[in-house]
């Protein structure tokens, strides 16, 4: 359990995707202008998160890894030169399902997240989540706790700098650096504040 | 004409429409793999050829494509080349592969090869398809080699592994580590509005100028 709870504390803080990977940059700079925005983006992200690194997990360890195939009968094949097309094939699909689930069944969560989740599919924290899981070779409940975190820590800082922001807007910034170059700076000075984090561990 | 427009395909991106530093598209590549200039322009050689083949390959294949499903043509495509870059870098150049991980993979879903499938390719011909992602992969690289400069020069002293710094200077680790990388692009942003003002984003709020009020 222990192992579990620092893997998703090295995910949210440490290893932040969007702050020390400068993963999902173009969603986080592109949607951090109100905290509202800010908090359904996350959440979606949070979901499609948990969800998709797992099933990439499972595609990865039943499918795609070397000599994965044996239960089939196929023990020298090694499908992981299709593992990119596969994952984004993956989350692409499960984006659409979500969507459509969601409509059906929720629609108030619909509402709220509806524009956001298309954003999804292109946004790079998604992939490199998934990615990052195969590199590191997460087993299945370890990927479940990864793809948890991750989202989380995605989230807290899009939330983080969004509500920077509206404060920021007040201020009297230099002409050129008013927008994306203050926004730029700001990241940078959080993600140097998340970097008192690393070398925590449980 | 036709010549004309070619070169401006080309060199629009690069100079006065830079996909990075105004469109703001594929940054999160742009700032994670430049602490170093030789892994910088691995990545930059990629992207330039994804970017190239991918619009090649929409461009010849654009009227065939039913427009509902556009985006996930496009999709298969690109992925179908970063796989191939993948393998071709684990081939020929193991140790920078390993250095990249995952944003070979990420290249997939960097903005500017989507955008440019989608907003240029689909309308244009193949040649001049192939320039224009020439010229946007140019000014992707254009960004991340002055960043990578910039970051291991002052960094770790060096450009491409040689010593270039004079002796009295003491590397600032800080530059290697992520932060910088979101400063630097800040202040370039900063630079690169002060030299064209026409870029500068409008003020939210205006403020009032400051006034001493008389005591007396």
């Amino acid at each position: 359990m222990e192992h579990y709870i620092s893997l998703i504390l090295q995910a949210v803080f440490v290893e932040n995707l969007a702050l020390a990977f400068f993963l999902g940059m173009c969603t986080f700079i592109a949607i951090s202008k109100k905290v509202e925005a800010a908090v359904g983006l996350g959440i979606a992200v949070i979901v499609v998160l948990s969800i998709s690194v797992p099933v990439n997990n499972l595609i990865y360890s039943y499918v795609l890894q070397d000599g994965a195939l044996s239960w089939a009968g196929l023990p020298n094949v090694n499908l992981n030169f299709l593992g990119l097309l596969t994952y984004i094939g993956v989350i692409a699909a499960l984006v659409q399902i979500l969507e459509m689930f969601l409509d059906r069944y929720v629609p108030a969560l619909y509402n709220a997240l509806g524009v956001f989740l298309p954003l999804i599919t292109v946004n790079c924290a998604i992939l490199g989540a998934s990615l990052f899981m195969v590199e590191r070779n997460y087993n299945f409940s370890e990927s479940v706790a990864y793809g948890f975190g991750a989202g989380i820590g995605w989230a807290l800082a899009i939330i983080a700098l969004a509500g920077i922001r509206e404060k920021l807007k007040y201020s009297d910034v230099p002409a050129g650096l008013r927008g994306l170059g203050i926004t730029f700076i700001t990241v940078g000075l959080m993600s140097l504040g998340f970097m008192s984090f690393s070398g925590i561990s449980l | 004409m036709a010549e004309l427009k070619t070169k401006d395909v080309l060199f629009g991106p690069i100079l006065y429409n830079n996909p990075i530093a105004l469109q703001v598209l594929g940054i999160c590549s742009a700032l994670a793999v430049t602490s170093s200039l030789k892994v910088s322009l691995v990545m930059c050689a990629a992207v330039i050829a994804v970017t190239c083949a991918s619009n090649v390959a929409v461009s010849l294949i654009r009227s065939q494509i039913p427009s509902s499903i556009r985006i996930i043509v496009q999709m298969t495509i690109i992925a179908s080349l970063v796989i191939v870059v993948d393998q071709f870098l684990q081939a020929f150049a193991y140790q920078i592969s390993k250095q990249l991980s995952v944003f070979v993979g990420l290249i997939i879903t960097n903005c500017i090869i989507l955008g440019r499938a989608e907003g240029f390719a689909m309308q244009n011909g193949p040649w001049l398809s192939f320039v224009d992602g020439l010229g946007n992969g140019l000014g992707y690289s254009l960004i991340l080699v002055v960043v990578a400069i910039a970051r291991e020069a002052l960094g770790a002293g060096t450009l491409l592994g040689y010593a270039v710094m004079p002796e009295w200077y003491v590397p600032n680790g800080l530059m290697l580590l992520p932060p910088s990388a979101f400063f630097l692009i800040g202040l370039f942003i900063w630079a690169v509005r002060t030299w064209d003002p026409e870029q500068v984003e409008e003020e939210e709020y205006e403020m009032q100028p400051h006034r001493v009020r008389e005591a007396f």
